[in-house]
């Protein structure tokens, strides 16, 4: 489905000659692989939220009607997997692949073999993580952090899983790879690194983060494996290892992984609400130096997810004020874009509708992660529902808006067509209040000591699971008002200018028309005089 | 009491003030009351954070929201574009968060070193976890009880299957034998795991501690009235995570000394068979049996009997009866397997760890009890043979 | 195929990206089959997936091979390799920076908890000595194992690659030199050294699995033990296995005294290998 998809896609290349599913295959071009990167994650954003509202419906009352417990453990495995490894991740991807070059000056990325390798390895990938469900035993049930020894009962299923994780990494790994050696190397003259974008400074960092953790997954995962089927004693206190050990090794992955999920949407954002404000982006310099340092602090806080494993007191203390740190490096995000808006001259077209939105929710999601790293807190709140809401707070107007505002804001200069502004509107509000009437109550939950990852609860938290429900399928509505708008937008849009938005001022909106040919440059372009001042 | 820093200070007549509130708060939207000293300052803690937060909330994004009214591109708003640096106000907006994430650390300090120091304890209780129930083990008083979820299938129905019993107002939070502590004791928990990791949860007590198999790790908890408190296992531990739910119920010096008397006559660890195995053993050894079964017996009621029950019958659907199993009255090969290597993605986990002695007697136990009749032993050298 | 007037390169389509993922499908699908017992089915899978990797590999080096000969890759290219090889070896790092970590953890931490007083309650008697098998298989006369030692062939092996590197350095400034003999000489010796180095391993496990009764189910020891060194014997061969296919390429007098980078990568590669078997046998052989 991921190829039709694509294929569907077809701005229309006049100068090429291979056929539509020759080329699919066989490309080397940044934008048609960035296409299908983001056609690919929109197709796995769908069904991972189908499987969210399976899961929704299980929870609507209480008592078991929908599915069973285990296959409501597969799902909600799955469901994270799929939309962190499936769509997040490769609509990030998807972006950078289209927008690097463009920003930065350059023909294309640096590996074009590779960069299609990168993407074609998630098919396989896919393919296992769904196979798994029809094998005996079903998918992994363990979650998506997939503990050890609730790992080790699992099935072949959870070995699919597994080799699926191994593709995955491999394809960050070179797609990592790709956008950092394009980033430093192919930048156009005049281009230096701090006038670059935003968007290709977060990703910078973000690959760096990608590429020193994928492979400490990997390891974690292959230990798992070892320890299912080889006979291995890593994670067996019985042989002198220790469940533990996994936890550390992977959430020394998970937690710069959850700033891997951010920090893309971070430079989004700081590409956006410059544009919408007519003004330069507020303090260039410190947001790339926050970015920075979240990135470092993301290695040395993974054992806040560990508060309650039993961990001495000074680690829990070290954890903890570690953790708290990060606040002020994302402070002064927050700050830099709303000192932007100030003294604007503010318009809200559908792009920026989606990033103060992002401002506002996403902080409320930094705040009860702020709640939750306090270690004592935590130990009433650890593995409920209030962290369901933290994450839902941070991940959804935080990454998935975050992409949301990046299609509708680049979708002009990608296929020369404008969206419908009414239906993004629409779309907007209908998922603002959805979102919230979906993930709000869930901090009520988590608060009275609903635990996560269960099919049924008790009483008391009927209500609220009632009105979370309806907010989610609302929710999952207004993604198919989303889906409706690109669809009409790529058939019937209107013409789209140059420069769409009047404020943007990075390259590709200024140097390139709408849409952008084939090759990008033909010639390496000299921006010594034209890239934006910062 | 120790010196108090002002932050402390500042921080403790806030909580006070706090947690006058839960009197007229509906608990539904917030940490249900505390009963420990701990949950207490958790309680605090959590308030005074929160309203950190709500107060730095209305601060920066009344800003915003000003400067989404006041500087509109419609409202005839023109852009300063000089207006993009500032480094003092980017210091101002460094320092002052970060002022007040002290503020916040200090306190919380406090008390993670609090709930850490789980020393002198009055009452020690070993907590055991697996899937899908507890067993706490009161071992200074030689009493040990398992606890499992009473609430009937029948009030929880299945897919396709609706309940036919109205639910409980305790539904999926009532137990069958509670745990008992007394009031004002320093209790300490030894929480630990036979299978995967649980997480032994309850809210109101200020603990939260996962049962880590092969391991040993404590809480502590001092309650400071008397009540029934609940709560589930807070870690994802297979198909019946959901239906694990904790109670204790704090009682009275005097009550709990008549509930241990009573306890004492009912679940005494001394006459109970030495549950654990020991592996040195020899394997060679053929035995009869009818010292097979005898032996069987108590390995089996150690082990097996949480899920598949004393009488055999299992509580399907999550656990199968091993009376007239056709796995257990078919050929020994297959439920040695079984029983050897656990079946993968189900709760039936390898039991790898007994004893070739121990196994080949509880498989032919269960070959001769329940209703089956096999007649048929295993001796300790088919399960060595068939050990990978 | 082209290169812009500014000094692009347009790679053509290819159609080994597809070809590469198809191998890893079935791969990693007989990998997921070969463990759980489904035969022959796994097993064939397995082979299709390898084979079709070959054959990837063949073609997809073979394009870049011929062209770089024909010298359509210009300096800002040879940058943008030297870039990428130095990420993919850090990748490399992390990966076994996580092995290492797993080591350190067990020595540090677990093993002396499982020891501690509380946990005397599960583990009586555990003395929590390193080495170690773990409290339970301790326990067990049928799992005592001897650990291998460090002065014996881990020594000699430290030195052959130590002198493996030396040799790939003279290799290396042969090339430079543009001294074709001297350059094919050290660079067989490269190979040489590694190929024994990988024997007395190979001869090595056998020693551990029948004199000294130590295997990858020895508790967590006997894991991280082969783990480790199994997984840099696997990098080895890696390395070995350019290292040929380079050394086949001088033969075939590919290079230049200005343009190797082939060369230099695979040397980079051979260095990073030869510098974890230094914490190996520091971490892993020595200190025990
Ligand atoms: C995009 C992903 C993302 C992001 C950005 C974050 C950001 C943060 N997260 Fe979150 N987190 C997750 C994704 C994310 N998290 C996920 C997926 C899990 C669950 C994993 C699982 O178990 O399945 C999780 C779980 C999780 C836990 C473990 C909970 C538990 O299991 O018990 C903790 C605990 O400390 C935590 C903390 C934080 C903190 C402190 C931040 C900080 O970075 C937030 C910083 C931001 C702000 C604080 C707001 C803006 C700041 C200001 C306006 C300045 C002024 C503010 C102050 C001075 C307070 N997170
Ligand atoms: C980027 C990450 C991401 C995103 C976007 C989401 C999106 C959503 N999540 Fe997600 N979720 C996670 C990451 C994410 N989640 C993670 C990491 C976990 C933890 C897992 C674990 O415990 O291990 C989790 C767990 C989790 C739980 C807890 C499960 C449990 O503990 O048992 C719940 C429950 O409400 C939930 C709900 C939702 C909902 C309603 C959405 C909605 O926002 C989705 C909205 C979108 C749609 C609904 C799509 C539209 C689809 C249709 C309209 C249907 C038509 C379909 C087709 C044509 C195919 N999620
Ligand atoms: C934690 C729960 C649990 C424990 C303890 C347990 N079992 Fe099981 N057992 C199960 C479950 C669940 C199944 C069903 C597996 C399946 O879905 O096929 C099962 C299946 C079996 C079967 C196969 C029955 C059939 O007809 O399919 C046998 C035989 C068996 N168990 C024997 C034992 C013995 C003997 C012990 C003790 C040494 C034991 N079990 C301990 C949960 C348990
Ligand atoms: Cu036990 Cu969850
Ligand atoms: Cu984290």
């Amino acid at each position: 489905m991921a190829h039709d998809a694509a294929h569907d896609h077809g701005h229309d290349h006049h100068d090429h000659g291979p056929g539509p599913w020759t080329r699919i295959f066989t490309t080397t071009n940044h934008k048609d692989i960035g296409s299908m990167y983001l056609w690919f994650a929109f197709f796995m954003f769908f069904v991972g939220g189908a499987m969210a509202l399976v899961l929704r419906a299980e929870l609507f009352v209480p008592g078991l009607q929908v599915v069973q417990p285990e296959i409501f453990n597969s799902l909600t495995t799955v469901h994270a997997l799929v939309m962190i490894f499936g769509a997040v991740m490769p609509a990030f991807v998807g972006f950078a692949n289209w927008l690097i070059p463009m920003q930065i000056g350059a023909a294309d990325m640096a590996f074009p073999r590779m960069n299609n390798w990168s993407f074609w390895i998630m098919i396989p990938a896919a393919l296992l993580l769904f196979g798994s469900f029809l094998v005996p035993g079903g998918a992994a049930a363990s979650g998506w952090t997939l503990y050890p020894p609730l790992v080790t009962q699992g099935g072949i299923g959870t070995d699919m899983t597994i080799f699926a994780i191994h593709l995955l990494g491999a394809s960050s790994i070179m797609g990592s790879i790709n956008i950092i050696t394009t980033i430093l190397n192919l930048r156009a003259p005049g281009m230096t690194l701090m006038r670059m974008p935003l968007f290709c400074w977060t990703w910078l960092i973000t690959a760096y983060l990608l590429i020193a953790t994928m492979p400490v997954l990997a390891g974690a995962v292959t230990m798992l494996l070892t320890d299912r089927h080889f006979g291995t004693s890593f994670f067996n206190a019985a042989g002198g290892g220790d469940p533990t050990m996994f936890m550390h090794i992977f959430w020394f992955f998970g937690h710069p992984e959850v700033y891997i999920l951010i920090l893309p949407a971070f430079g989004i954002v700081s590409q956006i609400i410059p544009a919408f404000a007519r003004k330069p982006l507020f303090g260039y310099a410190s947001m790339v130096y926050a970015t920075a340092s979240i990135a470092i602090l993301s290695f040395i806080v993974w054992g806040h997810h560990m508060f309650t494993v039993g961990m001495p007191a000074a680690g829990n203390l070290f954890f903890m004020f570690a953790t708290m740190l990060i606040a002020v490096p994302t402070g002064v995000k927050i700050f830099n874009w709303i000192a932007t808006m100030w003294r604007g001259s503010l318009t809200f077209e559908t792009p920026m509708l989606f990033c103060i939105g992002f401002l506002c929710m996403f902080t409320l999601g930094g705040f009860s992660g702020l709640v939750l790293s306090i270690a004592a807190v935590d130990i009433t709140l650890h593995n409920t529902y209030y962290v369901v809401a933290h994450f839902h707070y941070v991940l959804f107007p935080g990454a998935i808006w975050g992409l949301t505002a990046a299609v509708y804001f680049w979708l002009p200069k990608f296929t020369g067509k404008m969206y419908d502004e009414t239906l993004g509107k629409w779309h907007f509000w209908i998922s603002a209040i959805a979102f919230n009437i979906t993930f709000f109550p869930q901090h009520f939950l988590g608060l009275a000591g609903m635990p996560r990852r269960i099919p049924d609860y008790a009483l008391q938290f009927t209500e609220w699971n009632t009105i979370s429900t309806v907010g989610a399928f609302l929710l999952g509505f207004s993604q198919l008002i989303f889906l409706w708008n690109v669809v009409k937008t790529i058939r019937s849009g209107e013409k789209a200018k140059d420069k769409q938005w009047e404020g943007a001022d990075s390259v590709e909106w200024t140097h390139l028309p709408s849409p952008v040919p084939y090759h990008t440059f033909e010639t390496v372009p000299n921006l010594k005089l034209a890239a934006p001042a910062h | 009491m120790k010196n108090k820093t002002l932050i402390e200070r500042v921080f403790l007549a806030f909580t006070a003030l706090c947690m006058a509130l839960p009197a007229l708060a509906s608990y539904d939207v917030n940490i249900p009351p505390p009963a420990t000293p701990i949950s207490a300052q958790i309680y605090g803690l959590h308030m005074y954070i929160l309203w950190i937060c709500v107060v730095i909330f209305v601060i920066v994004f009344g800003a915003m929201f000003y400067s989404i009214f006041k500087f509109r591109k419609s409202q005839g708003a023109k852009a300063d574009v000089n207006f993009h640096e500032s480094t003092l106000i980017e210091i101002i907006w460094t320092v002052i968060p970060f002022i007040i994430l002290i503020a916040i650390a200090i306190p919380a300090a406090r008390t993670v070193l609090d709930m850490k120091d789980a020393s002198h304890p009055d009452v020690t209780i070993k907590v055991t976890a697996f899937q899908w129930g507890w067993r706490y083990d009161y071992s200074a008083d030689d009493v040990g009880f398992y606890s499992y979820m009473k609430t009937p299938w029948s009030q929880i129905g299945q897919p396709g299957i609706e309940a036919t019993e109205k639910k409980n107002p305790d539904y999926l939070l009532e137990v069958d034998n509670e745990m008992v502590v007394p009031v004002n004791k320093r209790v300490r928990l030894l929480v630990t795991s036979v299978d995967v990791i649980h997480g032994w949860y309850v809210p109101q007590l200020g603990i939260n501690q996962y049962g880590i198999p092969g391991f040993i790790k404590d809480a502590w908890f001092k309650a400071d009235k008397t009540g029934v408190f609940k709560g589930q296992c807070s870690q994802i531990c297979g198909k019946l995570h959901g239906y694990m739910p904790i109670t204790v119920r704090v009682v009275s010096e005097a009550d709990y000394a008549k509930w241990l008397a009573d306890a004492k006559t009912k679940w005494s660890t001394k006459a109970a068979p030495a549950a654990a195995a020991v592996p040195a053993e020899d394997a060679s050894k053929q035995y009869s049996l009818d010292e097979l079964k005898a032996m069987g017996e108590k390995v089996y009621a150690a082990n097996c009997a949480a899920c598949h029950q004393p009488n055999g019958k299992g509580t399907p659907p999550a656990f199968p009866p091993l009376a007239g199993s056709k796995i257990v009255t078919g050929e020994a090969a297959k439920q040695i397997d079984i029983v050897l290597n656990g079946k993968a993605g189900t709760a039936m986990q390898p039991f790898a760890r007994l004893s070739n002695t121990d196994l080949a007697a509880v498989i032919t136990y269960t070959k001769n009890a329940f209703g089956n009749a096999t007649g048929k032993a295993v001796q300790p050298a088919d399960i060595k043979a068939a050990r990978r | 195929m082209s290169t812009a007037p500014g000094g692009y390169y347009f790679a053509p389509p290819s159609k080994w990206p597809v070809v590469g993922s198809t191998a890893l499908f079935f791969f990693a699908s007989g990998m997921v089959m070969w463990m759980n017992d489904i035969q022959p089915v796994g097993f064939l899978s397995l082979a299709l997936g390898f084979a079709i990797l070959i054959y990837m590999l063949f073609g997809w080096f073979g394009v870049v091979i011929h062209e770089s000969e024909s010298g359509l890759y210009n300096k800002q290219l040879d940058v943008s390799y030297r870039w990428s090889m130095s990420w993919f070896i850090f990748s490399e790092v992390m990966f076994f920076a996580a092995f290492f970590g797993a080591l350190f953890y067990a020595r540090v931490f677990s093993v002396p908890w499982l020891g501690d007083f509380d946990n005397a309650l599960i583990w009586q008697g555990y003395g929590a000595k390193w080495p170690t098998a773990g409290p339970y298989l301790d326990a067990n006369a049928d799992y005592a194992f001897k650990t291998m030692g460090a002065w014996g062939i881990p020594a000699i092996n430290t030195l052959l690659l130590l002198a493996s590197g030396v040799t790939v350095t003279i290799a290396h400034h042969a090339l430079i030199a543009n001294n074709r003999s001297r350059l094919i000489l050290f660079l067989f010796l490269t190979v040489v050294l590694g190929a024994v180095f990988l024997a007395l391993q190979v001869y090595e496990y056998a020693h551990a699995y029948s004199d000294l009764n130590l295997k990858l189910t020895s508790g967590v020891f006997g894991s991280t033990f082969f783990m480790l060194t199994g997984f840099h014997g696997f990098h080895v061969t890696l390395g070995a296995i350019m290292l040929t296919v380079i050394l086949f390429r001088c033969i075939k007098g590919h290079f230049k005294p200005d343009h190797h980078f082939g060369f230099e990568a695979v040397a980079w590669y051979w260095h990073f290998v030869d510098v974890v078997w230094l914490g190996l046998f520091i971490f892993v052989y020595v200190l025990v």
